[in-house]
């Protein structure tokens, strides 16, 4: 399936495209939003249930220590998305680790106003059980949107983690080396990657890109290149020197 | 490798490239920053306008290039942070109270009629099917309360003397919350999810009254709902007529497309649910604390549901917070 994009008129006039993040990112938002309600609202109850056991406490006020501990665990379960979402502005810690942002349909970052009203439509949403009403919409709509995002007029995009460091690194790059940037690009990429992939991978892969941005380099036969020589090279092209 | 194929480009990019670097300073402060002076919001958008112009010349010279892609992120990131909404402070929330509020009220009001008619309509038709065939009762009521009923007691009387009333208060507000929210966002179907919640509520209300009048406890019941009814019936009826206004810009849309339509509706009844959810927090309390409580007289209740329900007016018309000098409501 090709990638989704959701067009926003810059302020210049400049058009820009965000990617949407599918059911698959909204999934695994949700999922890890989930636990993590799921596990403070249960160690609330369990923090409860330890104080039980702590000599010295009335049956009374054991009680109303339950209610405390269960209300609060309750309001934990139910304002994490829409407190969360207004506080880091359309963002929930589910939605940072799966890389994803709300924003509105004209690229901004929605209002309160827009937050609640899309968080009031789980109920709708949520129905008959397991969000089957909002996967459903987020698989038939233009956006991937689900009820509460269309009444609020939020998208769920991809964050761009990574917006000024990509561009500071490329332009640091640029400014040191002969190379144009898509090749620094993916030099850039195979370093980065570098401690990660196997021996035999990188070696594979650093004499490939060589290949093509520096043909002057042995890569082949004696003499070739090989291991933390490839990787001095690669450095060498970017004009950073060693990196991290 | 286009700069390789065209030397334009490649003498654009590397006298570019410092400018850049120094951009991305400020494109990755500027989303970060929680409170920005006329100084940051003025460098902000300096860099925004000159980003935006090296991404559309990086576009034609590059197109599908990774510096294209960089810039163009780089120039999202700042869109969304000039596109942030000024914080949720005093002066809004006086807006929200004087203005939103009202106005949202203002524009639903023919609406408010025809669902008060429909909410007595079903009213009437629930009081006269459980008059008419008493064995219904059984589809709105549970056994114990028919049982209690049946042997002259209201369910409402022990209610006082088994919950704590703050308890009772929360449990009331929670479930009177769900079904003002729920009415509203039902709305969504065309408006007939609004409908069916009303009418429902209401045959429920005339059922429950007719139910209690066979055994002549209904001077009881009335007695009961005093105080917190009529502020809480008005709720349900403004929920209702809200999720009905939302359903309306579905079926005959104002605007270009039925999306934009829901959507700036939904955003102009918004304010209107935030006053329903605090005007049912104050009836959950009067219904937790003096709706079951014995001691307190009717003409005490009297006062209390009319005095509250004065207030939910004032409070829709916008005559709680006075406009400033020069501005007047328009009616």
């Amino acid at each position: 399936m090709a990638e989704e994009e959701l067009i926003v008129r810059g302020l210049t006039g400049v058009d820009m495209s965000l990617r949407i993040a599918g059911p698959g990112t909204r999934s695994l938002a949700f999922l890890i939003d989930w636990q993590i309600r799921l596990l403070v609202a249960l160690a609330l109850l369990l923090l409860a249930a330890v104080s039980q056991l702590l000599p010295g406490i009335p049956r009374g006020s054991m009680r109303a220590l339950w209610l405390v501990a269960g209300i609060l665990a309750l309001l934990i379960y139910f304002l994490y998305h829409p407190v969360l979402e207004v506080l880091m502005r359309g963002r929930t810690p589910g939605k940072r680790k799966a890389g994803a942002r709300l924003v509105t349909v004209e690229g901004a970052t929605p209002t309160v106003g827009s937050l609640l009203m899309r968080n009031l439509f789980r109920l709708v949403d949520g129905l008959p059980g397991f969000y089957m009403v909002g996967l459903g919409c987020c698989l038939f709509t233009h956006n991937r949107v689900r009820l509460g995002d269309m009444v609020a007029g939020t998208v769920l995009v991809l964050e761009e983690a990574d917006a000024s460091t990509s561009l500071a690194r490329l332009s640091e790059a640029m400014q040191k080396s002969a190379l144009p940037p898509e090749a620094l690009r993916l030099v850039q990429d195979v370093l980065d990657r570098w401690p990660e992939l196997e021996e035999g991978q990188r070696t594979r892969l650093a004499r490939g890109l060589l290949a093509k941005v520096d043909p002057k380099v042995r890569t082949e036969g004696d003499g070739a290149l090989s291991g933390d020589a490839l990787r001095a090279h690669l450095e060498g092209l970017l004009g950073t020197g060693s990196r991290s | 490798m286009a700069p390789d194929r065209d030397p334009d480009a490649a003498v654009w990019i590397r006298a570019r490239a410092p400018q850049w670097q120094a951009l991305a300073a400020e494109t990755a402060a500027a989303p970060r920053r929680a409170l920005a002076t006329v100084d940051d919001a003025l460098r902000t958008l300096r860099t925004y306008r000159i980003l935006a112009r090296h991404f559309a010349s990086a576009r034609g010279l590059l197109p599908g290039s990774y510096l294209a892609a960089a810039l163009e992120n780089a120039c999202a990131a700042l869109h969304v942070a000039i596109g942030r909404p000024p914080r949720f402070g005093r002066t809004r929330l006086v807006t929200l109270f004087r203005d939103e509020i009202p106005a949202a009220a203002r524009s639903v009001r023919s609406t408010v009629l025809w669902i008060v008619a429909l909410l007595v309509a079903s009213t009437l038709a629930g009081w006269w099917l459980v008059s008419t065939y008493p064995e219904l009762v059984s589809l709105i009521a549970s056994d114990r309360m028919i049982d209690g009923v049946e042997h002259g007691h209201l369910w409402t009387d022990q209610v006082f003397s088994v919950v704590p009333p703050e308890l009772l208060s929360a449990r009331i507000f929670s479930n009177n919350v769900v079904v003002t929210l729920g009415a509203f966002c039902s709305g969504i179907l065309l408006g007939l999810g609004a409908f069916y919640m009303i009418s429902f509520n209401g045959l429920m209300l005339g059922g429950l009254l007719a139910f209690t009048h066979q055994h002549g406890l209904a001077h009881g019941l009335v007695r009961f709902i005093l105080a917190h009814g009529p502020v809480e019936l008005s709720v349900i009826c403004l929920a209702g007529a809200a999720g009905t206004a939302l359903g309306e810009a579905l079926i005959r849309p104002q605007l270009d497309t039925r999306a934009e339509s829901l959507r700036r509706r939904a955003a102009e009844l918004g304010p209107l649910l935030v006053a329903c959810a605090l005007l049912l927090l104050g009836s959950g309390l009067i219904e937790g604390f003096i709706s079951p409580n014995p001691r307190f007289s009717i003409p005490f209740r009297l006062v209390v549901g009319l005095g509250y329900w004065t207030l939910m007016l004032l409070l829709l018309s916008g005559r709680l917070i006075p406009q400033p000098k020069g501005n007047s409501v328009t009616p």
